[in-house]
């Protein structure tokens, strides 16, 4: 639809895209990097507060003017530490077997779906990104009544099955842009040196789509860790995960801020860690695997 | 860097089936149909069941009068619960509470987000740090944003935006009791805003370096550049990023439940947990699962419109 | 099936041959203090391991009310009140426990005060046990009281409390004249709500079951807490719960605080609270009756799907029984023990020095809270700040929350009583049907 002749340019995540050079003076690009190190760090400072407040006493946390230096102490950490285990044993279980159980669903599906695709491909990555669109909300009713009529309220298994479903579209859109993305000359000549489809995984396809492999797994590792609505309806104490280990701090009663920020702090660290460790992959990731 | 090509058909099968002849090439070809759906189907039929067989109970359900804690009162009452429904004001509130919140987040996230993505396509000391500070609020566990942003940052006593509000007389603001989407509408834009400065930076980077620069040999000002080249070039991306960022908006759940929720009263509830009020604090079974069905006709109104344009951003070959 | 339901997640992992007993409670001080307390529970009975589900009151009332009724059998043991108790029983929902509080030994079900055990009994068997009981008593700040030269009368009337919250209240000195729970929930705003509706002459519905919540006393009612809570309230009213409004007063942001009698425990806890001492305790403010205390018991119940409820019973005893108050009261604070459900409580020698200030006030509101008689004029239903029929969650939170939107000025009080009084009636026109 656009009107562009540009061929598509090189690797765009690096940090050398070389602007073109504003014709004013640098004065400019002094006030426009103090305007972006002023933003970065508003938007940052929630975070930093968080972090910050972790450290504190309760009586310190309650203050009308925000303390910023104050004796720090580790208990609220310790305090979480303890509490939220069992949380985070069943968010980490919940959360790795999805994704190994997405990965081994979707990659034969993005196959099906691209380097042999199927007829009815279009229909069925729609049918497969409608099921993303449609409100959870709609299916928590008979989710929960058919759960519990078989007895597995509060089973780590279903959330387990639940996150799968939940991740495998955006799974499929994108193993199907990144095995789309090997040259064709590269898998016919492997055709051609007589390598059965087991062989062509091992040596071609897989290594050449580790990246794109460990970038759907970061995706769906950051949804399910984070997902709240079924988590939150669905467990009750033996499978909870740690977002409904911060439920706890509603209405909690007493003074508890400090102690909160700790455990935001601590709920939070996994995914951004891995979200800081692996920037490129979550363009990729969030845009579906349209954009590179 | 464009979207993927269009699937390339035929690779690696034309060789095999190109010698055969007449009723052998029909067997062959309906073999290799199911050679081709194998790899297809564990993943097809897991979705199906997982996602669709409920919605039909959501149906069935949707149809009958269903108090879960007065038991015998269910019974088969056909569409009232549909009529209910679009009686009830709290429902309209909810819906237009949603649109609100939504094209509230959608647009300022866009907004700020393009504003960071251009600060930070030009080169400057300490680029990468400020961009790892800048994507951090989308990592963040939602329901932890959620409740830091009840807790340390609107409580009107000790929160940080009424300390900061303070020496400009607007210290004072209940801000979950008094301004409840506005308050929830800022914590998600928070969220939000690095997700739309990720994708769009993409979008930026990937501009053609070389005709900006014969722009700007021929004289033209960065914001004529900006309009004429950049906008076009980055409408894809806007596109793709307003009806993603759309798709996972409409559906919060997290921020409404621990801000405020839905409250005071119901002014802030949006549709999800409106429903989810109904399902789980009303047990009005019944009435919760009409509701399910009517949000979902909606949302299959304006995905079908959203999805034609996602497609073509997903498919389109690079021109 | 059962596998899966073997390896249900981390709680259920390195159980061992323990049985687990999962309890869901409510996030009140005086259930974190026996949750802190159990592991002496489960050191006394190493066959039993705990695991606790602690959310706040509206949170734990939904899943404990979508567990038991759909028999989704998440939980062993559920922490109810006097509201469900009767109605569940009836449904078959709950184990029967006269027999097992009979047959243990030192338990003595008779201890228990009499208003509060015929309030969680169905057809006089006991369907859970009063973890504590309580009813509601103003609380005020005699150094203010004294300061401002005011005197609180030993009945008060609403009036009079509201004349005495316009002179204290000093928003300026952060020092709201009184506390009032605003927050929406059937619990929450609409406890002490009701208890003005009944004192004001108003009720829920007539005899007929015509909803009567825009009558002329029923609005004056909603119309004097709304304006009281709007112009003497704490800031952030819409969102204060019975935990929101302890805290505000326990800092010293007001001078008053209409409650649950069980407030006693957060307000002379010498960690939490900063007017340990300072205190007066009056009986609730009235109009046109004579008491207006509401009656109401956190209770714990087993729900018939529990596979345990021989152990479940175990640790149900153990935190209602004689033993547990002097165990709170030794490792705890004597102000802290669970007030309002066994008399031999207030018979313990440290208990009685620990609240004397209110442990006549909270007695006798107890004694005089009468759930069959709560109205001026004659109601069809029980109860004083609820009204016991099942739909009464549905449209008590609905009420709530209209009236919490008014607290916060979202609307007028006007269209919160109107949109309340729809949603009742329609409620009323099912039971007037039946008949």
């Amino acid at each position: 639809m656009s009107t562009q002749t540009s061929t598509p340019s090189k690797e765009t995540t690096s940090d050398v895209g070389a602007a073109p050079k504003r014709s004013r003076g640098p004065t400019s690009g002094t006030a426009l990097t103090v305007l972006t190190w002023f933003l970065a760090l508003t938007f940052f400072f929630p975070i930093f507060w968080m972090v910050v407040t972790g450290f504190k006493n309760e009586s310190d946390a309650y203050t009308e003017t925000p303390k910023l230096f104050f004796a720090p102490t580790l208990s609220q950490f310790n305090n979480v530490l303890d509490k939220a285990a069992p949380f985070a044993v069943n968010s980490l279980v919940a959360t790795t077997a999805s994704t190994i159980l997405v990965v081994l669903l979707a990659v034969p599906a993005a196959y099906a779906l691209s380097i042999r695709p199927v007829k009815k491909t279009q229909d069925v990555l729609f049918f497969f990104i409608s099921t993303k669109m449609l409100p959870l909300v709609a299916v928590i009713v008979p989710l929960y009544v058919i759960i519990g009529q078989i007895g597995a309220l509060d089973n780590i298994w279903v959330m387990i099955v639940l996150y799968t479903a939940m991740n495998l579209p955006i799974a499929v859109w994108m193993m199907r842009s990144f095995l789309l993305e090997i040259p064709g000359e590269v898998l016919e000549a492997a055709a051609m040196d007589g390598a059965g489809l087991a062989k062509m995984w091992r040596h071609v396809m897989i290594p050449m789509t580790a990246p794109g492999i460990a970038a759907t797994a970061l995706i769906c590792v950051i949804f399910a860790w984070n997902e709240f609505f079924f988590a939150v309806n669905l467990t009750a104490s033996a499978s909870s995960t740690v977002p409904v280990y911060l439920v706890g701090f509603i209405a909690s009663q007493g003074l508890y801020f400090a102690q909160l920020s700790a455990a935001a702090t601590l709920a939070s660290l996994p995914v951004v860690i891995a979200g800081w460790i692996a920037q490129k992959q979550l363009v990729r990731g969030l845009s579906m695997g349209a954009i590179k | 860097m464009t979207a993927t090509a269009e699937a390339p058909a035929a690779r690696g099968s034309s060789a095999a089936t190109q010698q055969q002849s007449g009723s052998d090439k029909k067997q062959s070809a309906s073999r290799e149909g199911w050679v081709r759906r194998a790899p297809l189907l564990p993943a097809l039929i897991f979705a199906i069941i997982v996602t669709q067989v409920p919605f039909l109970f959501t149906l069935y359900y949707s149809l009958q009068s269903w108090n879960l804690v007065r038991p015998g009162s269910r019974s088969f009452v056909g569409f009232d619960n549909y009529i209910a429904v679009f009686g009830d004001r709290v429902f309209r509130e909810a819906a237009l509470n949603t649109i609100l919140i939504t094209g509230g987040c959608v647009l300022i996230s866009l907004l700020i987000g393009l504003g960071l993505a251009l600060l930070l396509d030009r080169p400057f000391p300490g680029r990468g740090l400020a961009r790892t500070l800048l994507i951090t609020p989308f990592l963040v566990m939602p329901v932890a944003g959620a409740l830091l942003w009840k807790t340390t940052m609107f409580d009107p006593t000790f929160g940080i935006v009424n300390f900061v509000l303070g020496p400009f007389g607007g210290g004072d603001i209940d801000w979950l009791s008094t301004y409840p989407l506005a308050a929830i509408i800022i914590a998600l834009v928070w969220q939000w805003t690095p997700f739309m400065m990720l994708l769009l930076l993409a979008g930026l980077q990937s501009q053609d370096r070389s005709s900006l620069e014969a722009a700007a040999v021929d004289g033209a000002g960065p914001f004529q550049m900006f309009v004429s080249i950049t906008l076009p070039h980055m409408r894809r991306y806007i596109e793709l990023s307003v009806l993603l960022g759309a798709i996972y908006i409409v559906n919060t759940f997290d921020h409404i439940y621990m801000m405020t929720s839905g409250g005071p009263g119901t002014a802030s509830a949006n549709l999800p947990f409106y429903i989810y009020q109904r399902a789980f604090l009303g047990f009005d079974i019944g009435e919760a699962a009409a509701m399910g069905v009517v949000v979902v006709v909606g949302t299959i109104i304006v995905a079908t419109f959203a999805l034609r344009v996602i497609f073509k951003s997903f498919t389109q070959e690079t021109s | 099936m059962s596998a899966l339901a073997a390896c249900g997640g981390a709680g259920t992992w390195g159980s061992g041959s323990a049985d687990q007993i999962v309890v869901a409670i409510v996030t009140n001080s005086q259930m974190t203090d026996a949750i802190s307390l159990s592991d002496k529970f489960e050191a006394d009975n190493p066959d039993i391991s705990l695991r606790f589900v602690a959310l706040s009151e509206n949170e734990a009332r939904a899943k404990i009310t979508a567990s038991v009724a759909t028999d989704g059998g998440e939980f062993d043991v559920v922490m109810i009140s006097n509201y469900e108790t009767p109605m569940w029983a009836e449904n078959g929902w709950l184990v029967n426990l006269q027999p097992y509080a009979e047959q243990t030994e030192g338990y003595d079900p008779d201890d228990f005060i009499p208003t509060v055990r015929e309030s969680l009994s169905y057809k006089d068997d006991l369907y859970s046990v009063p973890f504590y009981g309580e009813s509601s008593f103003l609380v005020y700040r005699k150094d203010l009281f004294k300061k401002a030269g005011l005197k609180m009368p030993a009945k008060p009337t609403w009036p009079q409390v509201q004349d005495f919250a316009k002179q204290l209240d000093d928003p300026e000195k952060g020092l709201a004249g009184i506390c009032l729970r605003g927050l929406a929930g059937w619990g929450e705003v609409l406890a002490p709500l009701d208890t003005v509706i009944n004192t004001f002459g108003g009720r829920w519905f007539d005899q007929d079951w015509n909803a009567t919540l825009d009558s002329p006393e029923s609005k004056e009612a909603i119309n004097f807490y709304i304006d009281t809570v709007r112009q003497y309230g704490t800031p952030g009213a819409a969102q204060a719960s019975f935990a929101e409004c302890a805290t505000q007063y326990t800092q010293g942001n007001a001078a008053m605080w209409y409650d649950a009698t069980s407030m006693v425990g957060t307000v002379e806890s010498k960690e939490d609270s900063k007017v340990v001492g300072k205190n007066g305790y009056v009986q609730a403010p009235v109009k046109e009756t004579d008491h207006s205390g509401w009656l109401y018991s956190w209770s714990l119940g087993i729900p018939e799907t529990s596979e345990n409820p021989e152990a479940a019973w175990k640790f149900l005893s153990w935190m209602t029984n004689k033993e547990y108050m002097k165990l709170v009261g030794n490792e705890i604070g004597w102000a802290s023990v669970p007030p309002g459900s066994r008399l031999s409580t207030y018979e313990i020698p440290e208990y009685a020095k620990a609240a004397k200030a209110f442990a006549k006030p909270t007695l006798t509101a107890m004694k005089n809270a009468d759930q069959d008689d709560p109205t001026v004029d004659p109601v069809p239903y029980v109860g004083i700040q609820f009204v016991r029929i099942p739909e009464f969650q549905d449209l008590g939170t609905r009420v709530g929350q209209q009236m919490s939107a008014a607290i916060a000025g979202q609307i007028t009080t006007e269209e919160a009583i109107a949109q309340s009084q729809a949603y009742a009636e329609a409620v009323g026109k099912t039971y007037q049907e039946d008949n």
